[in-house]
């Protein structure tokens, strides 16, 4: 993670889509800029690997489902469970989550990941860093 | 995964795959990005670290081995070799110790790498903590002991401070002259800490003494007044380092470890700075350097407000006081983690209140899960680049009477060594 010179943003092919989607997540130092990969279901989304919260390596930590508060009916509490389809990536440095696909905070949507472009063309995922 | 990008040209981008970080990452990879920080933002400063633990606990055999006591030598060895491992002899609940939220921040009870590594792994371990880090010295600490305390044998909190005061002074310090250590007290029996303080008072390595907050002991008992005279003499500070019990009948209403946490790491402090003050210990002991660790710092102003509004109506309950507490506060010290900081006008405003710029020490509690960067103290920006110096290392080499000398290598040999590869 070198200091980030201001430049222009350019194309760089990562790799094959079909190969890389069975990974669900890649992190990778581009001279030096650190992006996290992330490949769920159709959609792919890439997010730099520097935590909103004290620059942490955020892409490096765990993928773990997202926690919901189950309520009941007449406001009783139905206790903590997983959530059947949405995940987060969880900063390994403190434990902020950010969902996989929306890169915001569970709890505080204004605290995000920064996004990096992503596209998919004629089969190669390409960054634009 | 390591490839060229398809441009064909001379700038061809370099691409690294890197890791998961995970428990057995190395120390230098987990804290890749924080040698990067140092190298912009502080890479100059001389930086101390008052409070980090390592992860002694897969040294604790060498510890058991130490104690003094034949019975309690074997009990220990006997659970090591058992059912207890790390936690023999201890008081911690292992179910109750959700640090790492279900393994989501793996450095909490990490297990380092060191294979083929010359030296004593915690050594290993702790230098390439404060190597990533930019630190110029650590004090470390046992994590397991911090809740001994409130150990219900008092004898057992006597054996475990002796064996581990020597295992730290004869095994570990001496090491690395980068490595420090504040002495253990098993302050439920005040006599066996005098004997300590008068048998390592003079060890350098030794540069202060700690007392474990989380604990039922009124510290204004004259059962300790000896103990602190001897401590007055050293000139060495006495640390209250603080910590969390889920067995508090107060705290066991709270569900959540984070509940539990984010008020028991403040409560034990707060206890013991009001019965410090209102009982006018530094009018008695007026050169005693008091240093409370591990408490963030909003309770500060919470706290000497609370006193020096009641103090002012009822004199008569503190009348060994000749000023406010809130002025007794600001001649006290306070290291910075777990330092709240989600709103900064508020910590700016509590470190006006109590004169951070020369009663603030960094403290990083690595490996812990809230553990601080440097940077949090180097990012802040209504600090002067002075008030950083001193809170990063200044003030600590002044109490601690530390040579203020550069010790650790430039952080760019450190990322050159170890260039992050998880
Ligand atoms: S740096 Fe990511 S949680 Fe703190």
């Amino acid at each position: 993670m070198a200091a980030q010179n201001i430049k222009p943003l350019r194309d760089v092919v990562i790799g094959k889509y079909d190969q890389l989607r069975t990974r669900e997540r890649v992190v990778l130092d581009i001279d030096g800029k650190e992006v996290g990969v992330y490949f769920e279901g159709d959609e792919v989304r890439a997010w730099l690997n520097v935590c909103p919260h004290g620059g942490g390596p955020v892409c490096q930590g765990k993928i773990m489902p997202r926690t919901v508060h189950n309520f009941l009916p007449g406001g009783k509490s139905g206790g903590l469970g997983h959530h059947e389809s949405e995940r987060n990536i969880v900063c390994p440095w403190h434990g902020y989550e950010f969902g996989i696909l929306s890169g915001e905070h569970p709890i505080k949507s204004d605290v995000k990941l920064i996004a990096v472009p992503v596209r998919i063309s004629d089969g190669d995922v390409i960054l634009s860093v | 995964m390591t490839q060229k990008s398809d441009d064909g040209s001379s700038s061809a981008p370099e691409i690294k795959e890197l890791e998961q970080i995970g428990r057995r990452s190395d120390t230098r990879d987990v804290l890749n990005h924080a040698t990067h920080q140092a190298i912009a933002q502080y890479e100059d400063y001389f930086i101390v670290d008052i409070d980090a633990h390592v992860s002694e606990d897969q040294f604790w055999g060498e510890v058991l081995e130490l104690i003094d006591n034949d019975v309690w030598k074997h009990i220990g060895l006997d659970q090591f070799g058992s059912f207890g491992g790390g936690n023999a002899l201890l008081n911690l609940a292992p179910g109750l110790s959700q640090q790492s939220v279900g393994g989501r921040i793996g450095h909490q009870g990490r297990r380092e790498p060191v294979e083929g590594v010359a030296g004593h792994p915690f050594v290993t371990a702790a230098r390439r903590g404060m190597d990533a880090l930019g630190l110029d010295y650590q004090v470390v600490f046992p994590s397991a002991m911090l809740v001994l305390g409130m150990h219900p044998q008092d004898e057992v909190e006597v054996v475990l401070a002796r064996a581990f005061n020597r295992w730290l002074t004869e095994v570990v310090l001496p090491q690395d002259d980068r490595l420090k250590g504040l002495l253990y007290l098993p302050f439920n029996t005040p006599e066996v800490c005098e004997e300590l303080v008068e048998k390592y008072k003079d060890d350098d390595n030794i540069i202060g003494f700690t007392v474990c907050s989380t604990r039922n002991n009124p510290v204004h008992s004259d059962v300790y007044s000896k103990l602190y005279s001897m401590i007055e003499a050293t000139d060495k500070p006495l640390a209250f380092h603080s910590g969390y019990h889920w067995g508090d009948p107060s705290f066991a209403q709270l569900n959540r470890f984070l509940s539990m946490h984010a008020l028991s790491f403040t409560h034990y402090n707060q206890i013991h700075v009001t019965n410090w003050i209102i009982n006018a210990m530094p009018e008695r002991f007026p050169k005693i350097k008091m240093l409370w660790v591990e408490s963030g710092l909003a309770w500060i102003p919470f706290l000497a407000q609370r006193l020096d509004h009641e103090v002012l109506m009822r004199p008569s309950e503190a009348p060994g006081l000749t000023k406010l507490p809130s002025e007794y506060m600001r001649e006290m010290w306070y290291t910075t983690q777990p330092m709240e900081r989600t709103d900064l006008g508020m910590l700016e405003a509590t470190m006006k209140f109590f004169n951070a710029e020369t009663q603030l020490l960094y403290s990083s509690d690595w490996p812990h899960w809230d553990w601080d960067a440097p940077s949090t103290i180097s990012n802040l920006p209504f600090l002067s680049e002075q008030a950083k110096r001193n809170i990063l290392g200044l003030n600590a080499a002044k109490l601690f009477n530390l040579d203020a000398t550069r010790k650790r290598p430039p952080a760019q040999q450190t990322l050159d060594e170890r260039p992050g590869v998880s």
